[in-house]
């Protein structure tokens, strides 16, 4: 038996796991088919962590969707299989190609993965008839999150309207929709990037390898490195360097960057976000880059 | 890996402040976060030089930086906010959690919405005009949803040569003004958010002032006693039942404690049914803990085999709540349509959700002047009144002056689904 509060006072990541665990609860309780939405990332490994301590010893009682972009890191879809099997969880895959080959998106060359996630995504919701689906997004992440609810209410097209948000007050949920209209979920509302780390720091929880320091040979492009691979060439100045890198965020592997770190283990990562200068997003995802907003036209059209 | 590493184990087990800010753009408000923001090196590179780059292009002559908090791209352009914002910062011995809400438009939805989960409440006035009809609004809104501290900051101080009259004059104006309300603590700072005084650092400009800078106030203002630990609550959320081999029998009560504290070998009842038992453990996942208080999520287990179910409570058999279908309450009213008598709605308790129907309205409270307007029996949009509700599901209700969480309740319109009103509990019965 373990007892640790003797003046009956929460840490503040207690108490951001109390209000996770509370959420995961009351979807689970008052949506007919809630879904978690899982990359495979830092987040929502941490939304997975929650969720199992929200239920145990039972098994979620939802399914994992996972939207595959096809550009997807080898080490996170690993890692997502062996929390997959650890928790002895459903997990639905929706591809992008497939999505494609459907006619839910069509590629125009222009277009990035990330942005068709969105299309893939709004298909398999209404493919599946899933009313609910939990994401990792935070509030800190980007000012146009900062006004997102933590139930986020989509109209039939999957879409967020910012000007007709919900009142959101105690800890009193409204889950209400019409039939074709779905919530998201963000358990992680109120937790900031440290917190995330702390967390997984706390809990000795399984990332992918490369949030943490290695080699890898790098390409220097509008300021950000990218990892040398089939779609990652260098181009006409360009050279290609071996450095000690990591990843900030998992994205699909075209446009997510990694900065130069020593951090090899959670401690030194902590260590080093405390210090950090510029934030996740801004040094390492190109498609958050394009305008001041583009966040909140993505998220307007149903992205996570 | 590295866990007992100081630095490391020192920022996870920080403390945690939520509080609500309150006051117009022209106040300053959004000035001010972004000086925390600043100030506790919240803000990154990028977003600094963002807002950098914006203030130049708008030929300002310094940093704007309440263009670091004005979220959505609709209210950059308006220069206004419209909705409640949530921001984060922390400094070495606490997380903050702001809930940002606009001081004009929409004003009470959106304060009555950041104040409900706020441990303090940030009132800021303009010094050059003192308190105004809308700083005594936010003070009420504030005390109306229990905020247990309240923080009255004086801002741009600079613009009246940092005079000690000034201050002094706002402050006993706004201590007899509290006197009618219900603030348990009040600290008045003089700052100037737009350089910084009193806001991070001790000002040289106010030396006859000898209070707490506003981060200092922030950082410590004690508020681990504001939980009710006596009182226990625990409305059930969810049954967890494995159905598995491995868990046959399991059958957990989980839920976040509402109040008092839980142990095993406690004497409980289970509401409605009245039905006794006794808690036979308490886990926090895997883990059986010795006692659950709140924020706490966890799962109880009885020694019984009774019938407990979601929206059902358990409490202590001489410290229970009375199953009340007739609620008395104050309720915030958030739509077009104005409530009026004998409106259906949908109520949503704790865990438990049912329907209710307008029995009366007693007044409307103007929360400029608390007067209490008995002839209306309309309750319009950013309205709040006393409100007479009957409900079709028994609520296991406390006063809101008790506790906030089983005092608190949302009305929904049953048609569009959406939340139309918040309501805060006198009596039940």
């Amino acid at each position: 038996m373990t007892n640790t509060h003797v003046d009956y006072q929460l840490s503040q990541l207690d108490q951001l796991e109390a209000e996770s665990i509370h959420i995961f609860r009351e979807v689970a309780a008052e949506f007919e088919k809630p879904v978690l939405m899982f990359s495979g990332g830092k987040d929502s490994i941490v939304m997975l962590r929650l969720a199992e301590k929200a239920f145990f010893p039972a098994k979620l009682p939802f399914p994992l969707l996972q939207v595959d972009t096809g550009l997807d890191f080898d080490e996170v879809l690993s890692t997502r299989d062996s929390w997959v099997e650890r928790l002895g969880a459903r997990m639905i895959v929706a591809t992008i190609d497939e999505a494609i080959a459907a006619g839910h998106v069509v590629d125009d060359g222009k277009t990035s993965r990330n942005r068709m996630q969105i299309g893939t995504l709004l298909g398999a919701i209404e493919e599946h008839g899933f009313t609910a689906a939990f994401g990792g997004g935070r509030r800190d992440e980007e000012k146009a999150r900062a006004k997102e609810r933590v139930y986020s209410h989509r109209d039939d097209f999957g879409q967020w309207d910012p000007k007709m948000q919900r009142p959101e007050l105690w800890s009193l949920y409204n889950g209400r929709i019409h039939a074709g209209e779905h919530m998201r979920i963000f358990p992680l509302s109120n937790w900031t990037e440290l917190d995330i780390w702390h967390y997984i720091h706390r809990e000795q929880i399984e990332i992918p390898s490369i949030y943490f320091a290695h080699e890898r040979e790098v390409i220097e492009r509008d300021g950000m490195l990218l990892s040398l691979g089939p779609e990652i060439q260098p181009k006409g100045g360009e050279t290609v360097e071996k450095k000690m890198v990591r990843f900030r965020t998992v994205g699909d592997r075209t446009q997510t960057g990694c900065v130069e770190s020593e951090a090899t283990d959670t401690a030194a990562i902590i260590d080093e976000i405390a210090i950090a200068r510029v934030t996740e997003r801004g040094a390492t995802r190109g498609d958050d880059r394009f305008s001041e907003a583009a966040m909140e036209d993505r998220k307007k059209e149903g992205y996570f | 890996m590295a866990s007992n590493d100081p630095h490391t184990a020192a920022q996870g087990e920080m403390d945690l402040l939520r509080f609500a800010t309150a006051g117009s753009v022209d106040d300053g408000k959004s000035t001010l976060i972004g000086r925390l923001l600043l100030d506790s090196k919240s803000i990154f590179e990028d977003q600094l030089e963002a807002v950098e780059s914006t203030s130049q292009s708008k030929g300002y002559d310094y940093t704007d930086l309440a263009l670091l908090t004005d979220g959505l791209r609709s209210e950059r352009e308006q220069g206004i906010t419209i909705d409640v914002a949530y921001r984060y910062f922390a400094t070495p011995t606490r997380k903050f959690i702001i809930a940002d809400t606009p001081g004009h438009i929409q004003y009470t939805r959106n304060m009555v919405t950041g104040a409900s989960t706020a441990d303090l409440g940030l009132v800021l006035v303009d010094a050059r005009q003192g308190l105004t009809e809308q700083s005594r609004r936010h003070a009420v809104l504030l005390s109306l949803l229990r905020v247990p501290h309240l923080v009255l900051a004086i801002n741009k101080m600079d613009l009246v040569d940092w005079s000690e009259e000034v201050y002094e004059k706002i402050h006993k104006e706004f201590t007899q003004f509290a006197t009618k309300l219900n603030i348990p603590d009040l600290e008045v700072i003089p700052i100037s958010a737009l350089q910084g005084d009193n806001v991070v650092n001790r000002s040289e400009n106010t030396p006859w002032y000898s209070g707490p800078t506003l981060m200092h106030h922030l950082e410590h203002v004690h508020v681990a006693s504001d939980r009710d630990l006596v009182d226990t609550r625990f409305p059930v959320q969810y049954v967890i039942r494995p159905k598995s081999d491995a868990y046959h029998d399991f059958r957990g009560y989980a839920g976040q404690v509402a109040g008092g504290v839980l142990k095993k070998g406690d004497d409980v009842v289970v509401l409605p049914s009245g039905m006794p038992s006794k808690i036979a453990k308490v886990e926090l996942f895997d883990q059986e803990i010795s006692e659950a208080f709140p924020p706490m999520s966890v799962t109880v287990h009885l020694e019984d085999d009774v019938d407990v179910s979601r929206g059902d409570m358990i409490a202590r058999p001489k410290n229970a709540p009375k199953p009340s279908q007739d609620i008395d309450a104050m309720v915030c009213w958030m739509t077009n349509e104005p409530l009026k008598p004998r409106q259906k709605l949908a109520i949503k308790h704790t865990t438990r959700t049912g329907r209710a129907m307008v029995k009366d309205i007693q007044y409307r409270l103007d929360v400029n002047t608390l007067h209490r307007d008995q002839d209306t029996k309309e309750l319009g949009l950013n309205e709040i009144g006393r409100v007479q509700l009957r409900t079709t599901v028994p609520l296991l209700c406390d006063p809101y002056s008790k506790n906030r969480t089983t005092g608190s309740f949302i009305l929904i319109d049953e048609a569009t689904g959406v939340t139309v009103g918040a309501g805060m509990i006198n009596s039940g019965s």
